[in-house]
């Protein structure tokens, strides 16, 4: 019997020879940098703009997170922010018409001691003031909202109720990058993979162009979306920045009926599940403690996740783990990102999300594009601008970042 | 999971060990003269090379004293382990 072969699909984007000039140049092909060329070119007008990858479009975090959006951060600079994402995640099927599975199921982040249930009161409440859905859930709620969570009393960390985000969710994020990345090309925008930036052209302090494995490329302005490789890109133009890059683990379990119907966080016994959509048991902890670009982490930060979910879930006991993989995230002191100018002129800088910055993707496209495209801060992102290091304006997440993501 | 040499106990897991970030940070030496853009780098900035790192480890669940490591960032591997106060490798 033959069989043909299924049609290949039609290509999402050209793969273009970069040019020599542009007016804008973006370092890095992940959520960040697709996102910021796709406002630069539909919302300010800018064509003439190559995104340079160093390796495959989205390969990078784009490829590697584990797809949780929410908004129930703490202050009101990250309400903002977050929350303008999470709107603009609502619309962007419709707007990009792509169907990239956002599946708006909630999240629950978990209370286990007296002091989380006060700190996770405390944000549920700056939540509201902010305009962001959220509830305090007690254990029955829980126990309604994913009955395959162990509420009982009987445990060494028992649930002590939650936080709730109804508007919280998932996507499928290499189908963002690819809705992204086709509607860029469509808007002309050149998505140039295998063109590593290696240095800066300058004219005194003011950056004229990128130096790539390619040759010299000119650009009026130039915008850094580089994720974990942020410091190395600040250090060939001259200038530190406070982040610093560690392995982040991931994994998932082998294809499973539906059966975990929300997103579970817990900061506490340090793990988070969901499942997604092919039925995979998608699950996430914490950074590795020591700083590596090798894009992968140590087995027993997995094991430690494992053992913290089927605490949770004891009916996950029975699952297999498919695959482990990492990535290389770039984490602030304060948990928060860096937007805003370099201290170089026509230099822009966007790194720092860490270890949750798909949620943002949206949104730093937007107030990133922005901040290229006018020369200075977008209002959402005039706090997270380096001079925080200086003031001491630190935007301290760590409790809504937590067990991060 | 990472093999870490301690300069006193010899080879032993990751899992014995607590990571200290960058090693040789010195405090301010005259901390009422530090103007905010110096404790900036003190407090907040930290070097973050792909490639040979200086940095902390200490032998938590064996002799509980700190030591300073070479590791290179890109492949894990360490280059060498030397105590506190001793020079770093060349
Ligand atoms: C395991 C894991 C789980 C995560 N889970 C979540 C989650 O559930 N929710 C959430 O909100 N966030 C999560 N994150 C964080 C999120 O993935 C990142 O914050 C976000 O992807 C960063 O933005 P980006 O997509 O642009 O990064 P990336 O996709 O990493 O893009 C940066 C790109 O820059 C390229 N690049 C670097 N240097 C150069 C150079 N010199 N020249 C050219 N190109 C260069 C890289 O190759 C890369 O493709 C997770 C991350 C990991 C690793
Ligand atoms: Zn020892």
């Amino acid at each position: 019997m033959a069989h043909t072969l299924p049609e290949h699909p039609a290509k999402l984007w050209r793969n273009p020879e970069p040019k020599r000039s542009y007016d804008v140049v973006i370092i890095g092909g992940g959520g960040h940098g697709l996102a910021t060329a796709y406002y630069l070119a539909s919302e300010h007008g800018i064509r003439n703009i190559a995104v340079l990858e160093k390796g495959w479009l989205a390969g990078g975090n784009m490829a590697r997170n584990t797809t949780i959006i929410r908004s129930n951060y703490l202050w009101d600079e990250s309400a903002a922010i977050y929350e303008h994402a999470l709107k603009l995640w609502e619309r962007w099927p419709d707007e990009l018409d792509y169907d990239f599975l956002f599946s708006q199921r909630g999240v629950l982040n978990l209370a286990h001691s007296l002091q989380d249930v006060r700190d996770s009161v405390r944000r549920v409440s700056a939540n509201k003031l902010n305009g962001v859905d959220a509830e305090w859930v007690d254990p029955d709620e829980v126990a309604k909202i994913c009955p395959i969570l162990n509420t009982s009393h009987d445990t060494r960390y028992p649930v002590l109720g939650a936080t709730w985000q109804p508007r919280a969710g998932i996507a499928k994020h290499d189908h963002v990058a690819w809705a992204l990345a086709r509607r860029c090309d469509q808007l002309g925008v050149d998505l140039v993979q295998n063109c590593e930036v290696t240095g800066f052209l300058k004219d005194g302090d003011r950056v004229v162009g990128v130096q790539t494995e390619r040759g010299p490329i000119r650009a009026g302005r130039v915008g850094m979306a580089a994720a974990g490789y942020s410091s190395v890109l600040a250090e060939a133009a001259g200038f530190r920045l406070p982040v610093q890059s560690h392995p982040l683990q991931a994994l998932v379990s082998e294809l499973l009926e539906p059966v975990h119907p929300t997103v579970v966080m817990s900061n506490h016994v340090h793990v988070y599940v969901s499942q997604a959509h092919k039925g995979e048991l998608v699950l996430g902890a914490g950074i590795d403690a020591y700083n590596s670009y090798t894009q992968r982490g140590s087995v027993h930060t997995i094991e430690h996740q494992m053992a913290a979910a089927i605490e949770l879930f004891p009916i996950f006991a029975s699952a297999h783990v498919l695959r482990t993989w990492g990535g290389i995230v770039d984490v602030c002191p304060d948990a928060s990102p860096i937007i805003g100018p370099s201290p170089l002129e026509g230099l822009f800088v966007n790194c720092g999300w860490g270890t949750g910055g798909f949620k943002a993707t949206p949104g730093v496209g937007s107030v990133f594009a922005h901040t290229i495209a006018m020369g200075k801060a977008h209002p959402l992102a005039e706090p997270y601008g380096l001079e925080r290091f200086t003031t001491g304006a630190l935007i301290d997440e760590h409790g809504a970042a937590g067990v991060a993501h | 999971m990472l093999l870490i040499e301690c300069p006193w106990c010899g080879q032993r897991e990751e899992t014995e060990f607590r990571y200290g970030g960058q090693a040789h940070v010195d405090y301010p030496s005259a901390p009422a003269e530090t103007g905010d853009t110096e404790w900036a780098e003190f407090l907040f900035y930290r070097d973050n090379p792909a490639g040979p790192f200086a940095e902390r480890w200490m032998h938590a669940a064996g002799c509980r004293r700190w030591f300073n490591a070479v590791r290179d960032t890109r492949t894990n591997e360490f280059l060498g382990v030397y105590r506190i106060g001793e020079g770093q490798p060349a």
